[in-house]
């Protein structure tokens, strides 16, 4: 297993694809943080299984909405390592679904604030050491939404969009530095968000089924080596052709 | 913490500015960051800097006021001791 010098922290990281992400970081050298906000026990299960593999995890609570959030899990997430954090995946995700003409401003809200503010304050927080150690990587785990029209999901796929953006802007911004900022576009993955979803939308996924947690993960792995150095501002779909 | 003289905050902003590629032989007070082709992302990491070393928060609107080496030594040395 590779040695790294720095450390990740992936929000949103107790289950679903968050889960699958700090497993394969962990499998991939990186010592983990494994946040999340109300499920402990899952959190700790990944710890658990991580440990059990040989890598290094760390559960961190906190809800990434709150703006002072950002900082603690920072903090102690560097202290506990002892080393910087040099990769970020902001995972952590909601989704409030509901048409347009009937979506509720507090609806709107929740899922802006989680699903796109909360990128933000951490990418920046993030960005400083990055700076300083003229190295890093961001992925932040947009969806298909954020590319493609789905109905019911005006909230959502307005942060996912405006996560894309800040993924390119950020990207450009420090691309000399050494540091990467991409995104992953899932489709239709079987999490605890999509369980009931299926059917009439999995008719027009190319694939003809859904994609694994696992799955995206990979995508994650490798944007997060080395070996993606010269990838940046990149949006990758892991959606079965759903977006092709 | 412990206080900072004018000359070791100069050294050490001389030493960023070199590592971000500006010619240490031309690096005066009175040098601008133009002149140093010093631009916002490297005034972003020298802030990072001041922050890590010396404790000093600077605010994107502190450093969009600085022109010369001297204002950044002289606003960092004034946080400093406040």
């Amino acid at each position: 297993m590779a040695e790294r010098d720095g450390c990740a922290l992936i929000t949103g990281a107790s289950r679903g694809i968050g889960a699958a992400i700090a497993r394969a970081l962990a499998g991939d050298g990186w010592p983990v943080g494994v946040n999340y906000r109300s499920d402990r026990a899952g959190a700790e299960a990944v710890v658990a299984e991580i440990e059990r593999d040989g890598g290094r995890a760390v559960a961190l609570p906190g809800d990434v909405a709150d703006p002072s959030v950002p900082d603690r899990l920072f903090e102690a997430l560097e202290s506990h390592f002892g080393t910087r954090v040099l990769a970020l995946v902001n995972n952590a995700g909601i989704s409030r679904d509901e048409l347009t003409p009937a979506l509720r401003d507090e609806d709107w809200s929740a899922v802006i604030e989680t699903d796109l503010s909360a990128a933000f304050r951490l990418t920046r927080r993030a960005l400083g050491p990055m700076l300083r150690a003229r190295r890093g990587r961001i992925v932040n785990i947009a969806s298909v939404a954020g590319l493609r029209a789905n109905p019911g999901q005006p909230n959502y796929a307005a942060a996912k969009a405006g996560l894309i953006a800040l993924t390119k802007t950020a990207a450009v911004e420090v691309a000399r530095r050494g540091i990467t900022v991409n995104a992953v576009a899932p489709g239709l993955i079987e999490t605890e968000m999509t369980a009931g979803l299926g059917g009439e939308l999995l008719a027009a996924v190319p694939a003809r089924r859904m994609g694994t947690p696992e799955e995206v993960a990979a995508c994650v792995r490798f944007l997060a080596s080395d070996e993606a150095s010269y990838v940046t501002g990149a949006v990758l779909t892991v959606d079965g052709g759903l977006a092709a | 913490m412990p206080a900072v003289t004018t000359e070791q905050v100069e050294s050490r902003v001389v030493e960023a500015l070199t590592s971000f590629g500006a010619d240490p032989e031309q690096i005066s007070r009175e040098s601008t960051f133009e002149e140093l082709d010093i631009d916002s992302l490297d005034l972003v990491e020298l802030a990072q800097i001041v922050e890590d070393e010396y404790g000093v928060v600077l605010k994107g609107e502190d450093m969009k006021e600085l022109q010369t080496v001297g204002d950044a030594v002289d606003l960092i040395v004034s946080r400093a001791e406040a």
